[in-house]
């Protein structure tokens, strides 16, 4: 179940990382929005590692080398602005991929019509933010624009075909496109230029070549389960 | 009630009555609005002190919901399934929410979130002193459930009587949320006691470490607590430090039975005459240390709220920005002093 683990570990992994703001937010209702959007990623992460095994073993008992996520998802929270913009890509991709999925007959699009709703929401979030830092103070524009910027180059495996997953991808790319170019012109953002892949790694945390922070992260979540071999929790 | 309502008009027709007015009257109509069980609201005239009282307690317990994210946060990243991680992150969002409840219920006595979070910045108000204690272990999150948790509604279940209105209706949202996270606490540690050795002894040191901190939550002794005879005059409070304590203390102790482990007091035993568990000597030394800052966390604690605070500054300042830009006001969730924060700072 290649797909079942590329999707399903896209949402462990971002859930953990927007876990990783609890407690940390700029507003309080930021530590509501955060957490709430973390634990619909998980729930998502919940059901689609279940329909590749079983869901602890999976996130717990693998190695960096065998997780499927995108790096996008992987990547450090950096700023708030940060971690706006990589939810901004993530939950667009997400919310277009999802609706393709939601409509056809294969065996996610049960998965994908429950978590379309949540998506939506997600990626609404994410527009507001764009739309308040980008067109907010110099000091946010600024941010707002550097962090766009600096997760470009992750953003092209996001539509690189994942094995088993029925969907249009180059038409997904283009919606994609369209839509991000739209929030950040509105949001007064320039759509930054340059690759959107590395220059050695296309496709690559799909095919479990991840970047270094991913094994940090992998560290601080499976120490814990790692230490008590075939307890329950 | 019908027979009050001649007093409620006197009373909300004070509010904002002129210094000069003879207060006698919304006072006596005030004192049989209590006398009766009726709710005081936030458009009714109220004594000076009790709507003071009143702020300080809510905000107190606001900033406990916030300062409480902290111990529980600390272990989101390790939970060691994905179920346990779910609880944990649904419980934490939970204590945002009953902080926005509170500073909601504190807004309505004239006070503002931004005045009130400066004040806990900078110390001038408190949070729970159970706060300040580490979360060392796995297990420390299901004591903080159970125990905590536990002693938490202990002492919230009677404030949904409080003689105050919004403060009565907040703590009835916050009580049954409490309540689930009491519940998966204890049952957080039960799974725990009843697998391996290791797990087992990491619950027994978790209750060992948070049991002593636990009944510290209802405050000093009845004879030391300087706050609670006026406040259960005004019923505010409804029962003593020490009453709540026992009542908390005798709750727990059939319940660390069916859980397998201990409680770290040899003086524990059933009082037949009293009806009553006895229980051994609190450490007051300790208590005060730990209030006055010198618990084993209070300086991470507030370190690590200021700095999420300053942190964030830009975020609401933008947020204050772009809404001037497209609907000429200020948000509500950013600073409105027209200041920036930075300049105050």
């Amino acid at each position: 179940m290649t797909a079942a683990l590329a999707l399903g570990d896209d949402a462990l992994v971002l859930s953990h990382r927007l876990g990783e703001w609890a407690g940390q937010a700029p507003v309080l209702e930021e530590e509501v929005a955060l957490a709430n959007i973390a634990l619909d990623l998980l729930g998502q992460a919940r059901f689609l590692l279940s329909m590749a095994g079983d869901e602890d073993e999976l996130a717990y008992l693998r190695e960096e080398r065998a997780f499927r996520n995108l790096q996008l998802a992987e990547q450090p929270n950096g700023d708030f602005a940060h971690t706006i913009a990589r939810q901004l890509y993530f939950s667009t991709y997400q919310q277009l991929l999802y609706a393709e999925l939601a409509a056809g007959e294969g065996p996610f699009a049960p998965l994908a019509a429950k978590a379309v709703k949540e998506v939506t929401y997600h990626r609404d979030h994410a527009e507001q933010w764009t739309l308040r830092l980008g067109d907010g103070t110099e000091t946010s524009h600024e941010r707002m624009r550097r962090a766009c910027e600096a997760l470009w180059k992750f953003t092209g495996e996001m539509f690189q075909p994942v094995e088993g997953l029925d969907a249009d991808w180059a038409g997904l790319d283009r919606r994609w496109q369209e839509s991000v170019a739209d929030v950040l012109g509105r949001a007064t953002l320039p759509l930054p230029e340059g690759p959107r892949t590395g220059a050695w790694s296309a496709g690559a945390g799909r095919q479990g070549l991840h970047t270094e922070p991913f094994g940090r992260m992998l560290a601080e979540m499976q120490h814990l389960h790692r230490s008590h071999p075939g307890a329950s929790w | 009630m019908a027979t009050a309502a001649p007093q409620r008009t006197a009373r909300t027709q004070a509010a904002g009555a002129p210094d000069t007015v003879d207060t006698a009257a919304y006072q006596h109509a005030f004192d049989a609005a209590v006398a009766a069980d009726e709710r005081i609201e936030p458009r009714d005239w109220m004594p000076d002190a009790y709507r003071a009282t009143l702020v300080r307690q809510i905000a107190q317990h606001a900033h406990s919901e916030i300062i409480g994210m902290q111990p529980e946060a600390n272990w989101i990243t390790r939970a060691p399934s994905l179920r346990r991680k779910a609880i944990l992150m649904a419980k934490v969002q939970d204590e945002a929410g009953h902080g926005l409840y509170l500073y909601s219920a504190a807004e309505t006595l004239g006070t503002g979130r931004d005045e009130l979070l400066d004040k806990l910045h900078s110390g001038r108000q408190k949070y729970s002193s159970i706060f300040n204690y580490p979360t060392l272990t796995w297990a420390d999150v299901g004591a903080i459930g159970w125990l905590v948790d536990g002693a938490a509604i202990t002492n919230q279940v009677p404030l949904c009587r409080c003689s105050y209105g919004p403060y009565a209706r907040a703590m009835v949202r916050i009580c049954k949320e409490e309540s689930f996270h009491q519940r998966q606490g204890y049952e957080l540690l039960l799974a725990l006691s009843k697998g391996t050795p290791e797990q087992h002894a990491m619950a027994q040191d978790a209750v060992d470490r948070w049991w002593w901190p636990s009944l510290m939550m209802f405050g000093p002794p009845d004879d030391a607590s300087q706050h609670s005879a006026q406040s259960m005059e005004w019923k505010i409070k409804r029962h003593s430090n020490d009453e709540l304590r026992q009542r908390f203390v005798d709750i727990c102790v059939p319940q660390a039975e069916s859980l397998g482990l201990t409680l770290p007091d040899p003086d524990l035993r059933w009082n037949e005459e009293r009806g009553h568990h006895d229980f051994g000597p609190i450490d007051w030394t300790e208590f005060w240390e730990v209030l006055k800052g010198n618990g084993p966390c209070n300086e991470q604690r507030i370190t690590q709220r200021r700095r999420a605070h300053d942190e964030g500054a830009w975020v609401r300042e933008a947020a204050a920005a772009h809404a001037a830009k497209h609907t000429g006001t200020t948000s509500g969730t950013a600073d409105t002093t027209g200041e920036t924060e930075a300049e105050r700072a």
